[in-house]
């Protein structure tokens, strides 16, 4: 079970609960603002770009390198940018806090 | 925009379902109706030759959108519900189950059907799938699960028999897929890629044969080919491309071209009626010529930019098309519409990892990536920036792709 913060491009503050899946997923089922996830969950259309706080970026693990490689799609991603579908949800993300990208 | 006006969307998948909740996000305060046949919350669609089949996987895992979503929006889906008929004078569709209802604006996202060749015996024969529904990867997971000999021949080496194909080898079933042409994928692709993905297949136990043209099925559950070859099987899935539903369309007279003929704004033929997604023959500005495409990605941009147009803001529809395919351990991403190059260069970075760059003369029209995104992404900016690149940089993989645009068109412009 894991609590994550979403903060949407409207200043937003969304938590939700998750207990499995993936974050885009999670984000999806919520309506989370931005977070579109066209494919689907298989890191084919960087559609579910978020910026992970700086505070939480060793629990939640850098973007892989077929992220890094998608993210440059997005013009504003940085060291910080992670697809959510590539985000499992476990105990061990609670409270993390993620900005969805513009 | 009144309260009073009513969007009604023929067709719940990717394109209907992306339209209607792109229209509250554009402000529409009207109703929004959904129609579709399928009695299933919306799903998405690709996963279904692929996870959904081979893992068992459950629709609810697999939704477009959950089902709260539509009441908070308050989209009012319809399932199990088709529409049979239009009266465009008195704007209202009449629905199979005997109601009518108004439109103000009417949208078709009636997408396509499999097609099912007249192959003698199909109809009898048992045990004949197609692949586009999710209750067609029901029947086919029941069968496997009831069959003695896990014996399955994929009619049509096309994306859909060979990612059905892999998923079915993972569930440990005997496949042999038959494909009509020289080579697999013959129709969508290149023969290096061709090549590629029989060697894959056949690497992982799929025996293929080409050059099958499928003549019957006898009460054996043998699948005949024209050159007297019999295979036996237990489970038949035809993959052999789709018809897109035109019927209803037709009726009421739209311009049909290789489906529904829409304009930049995604509309129609006649006022106040728009068509999105696989059903839709339409202009691409990048290509400067018409296509109709069978993807995710159209079908959601369209929706949005028919959204947008219905909501009064007048955008056109200029995107650049990506897919991608999943077998095995191999991810496929395309960028770009391939038809027309006269050049290609293969640039190979390492073993299952490379990609395919089409050009016609000097302009890039479509990369295709294999395991390799990096391609996949800058192949997208440098189509998008129009840049020319250097071809004998490019298939150096000691060079790095960032260094092979020898002039940024968009920046001289």
């Amino acid at each position: 079970m894991a609590n994550i913060t979403f903060i949407t491009s409207n200043k937003e503050k969304i938590v939700l609960e998750g207990d499995s899946g993936n974050v885009m997923q999670l984000a999806v089922n919520n309506g989370v603002q931005g977070i579109d996830g066209d494919c689907g969950g298989v890191c084919s259309c960087a559609t579910c770009h978020v910026f992970v706080a700086e505070k939480d970026i060793d629990k939640v693990g850098k973007a892989s390198d077929i992220e890094v490689d998608m993210l440059e799609l997005a013009d504003d991603a940085n060291e910080f940018s992670r697809l959510c579908c590539q985000i499992e949800i476990t105990d061990a993300i609670d409270g993390v806090e993620l900005t969805v990208a513009k | 925009m009144s309260q009073n006006t009513t969007c009604v969307i023929i067709g719940a998948s990717h394109a209907g379902v992306n339209l209607a909740f792109a229209l509250r996000k554009e402000g529409w305060e009207g109703s929004i109706i959904i129609f579709d046949k399928d009695s299933k919350l919306p799903y998405h669609r690709p996963p279904l030759s692929k996870k959904y089949l081979e893992l068992e996987d459950s629709i609810q895992n697999n939704l477009l959108k959950p089902e709260e979503s539509y009441t908070k929006d308050n989209i009012d889906l319809q399932l199990g519900v088709s529409v049979v008929s239009i009266n465009t004078e008195e704007r209202f569709v009449q629905l199979d189950n005997n109601s009518v209802q108004h439109y103000d604006k009417l949208v078709f996202a009636t997408g396509a059907r499999a097609f099912i060749p007249p192959i003698k015996g199909i109809q009898q024969a048992k045990h004949v799938f197609t692949l586009r529904n999710a209750n067609d990867v029901d029947g086919i997971r029941k069968a496997l699960h009831t069959s003695k000999t896990k014996k399955v021949v994929v009619i049509g080496g096309g994306y859909i028999g060979l990612e059905t194909a892999a998923s079915l080898k993972k569930l440990s079933a005997d496949v042999t897929v038959l494909e009509r042409e020289d080579r697999i994928l013959a129709r969508v692709t290149t023969t290096y890629l061709s090549k590629f993905f029989d060697e894959l297949h056949r690497a992982n136990g799929v025996s293929i044969f080409t050059n099958k043209n499928v003549t019957e099925i006898t009460n054996t559950n043998h699948v005949i080919c024209n050159d007297g070859s019999a295979y036996e099987a237990d489970i038949i899935i035809v993959g052999v491309g789709i018809r897109v539903h035109t019927e209803l369309a037709e009726s009421i007279g739209l311009k049909l071209e290789n489906g529904i003929h829409v304009n930049t704004k995604t509309e129609t033929s006649q006022k106040d009626i728009y068509a999105i997604g696989d059903c839709t023959y339409h202009y691409n500005g990048i290509y400067d010529r018409f296509v109709r495409l069978e993807s995710v990605q159209n079908a959601v941009d369209q929706a949005k930019v028919a959204a947008k147009n219905i909501c009064g803001k007048e955008i056109i529809y200029e995107t650049l098309p990506w897919f991608w395919s999943d077998q095995y351990d191999i991810k496929l991403q395309i960028v770009g519409l391939a038809d027309g190059h006269d050049d290609k260069v293969v640039r190979v970075e390492e073993d299952k990892k490379f990609s395919i760059w089409y050009f016609k003369g000097k302009q890039l029209l479509a990369v295709d990536s294999i395991n390799n995104a990096k391609s996949y992404v800058l192949g997208t900016k440098y189509i998008k920036t129009k840049a020319e690149i250097d071809k004998i940089k490019l298939a150096d993989p000691a060079s790095d792709l960032k260094s092979i645009v020898v002039i940024n068109q968009n920046e001289i412009n």
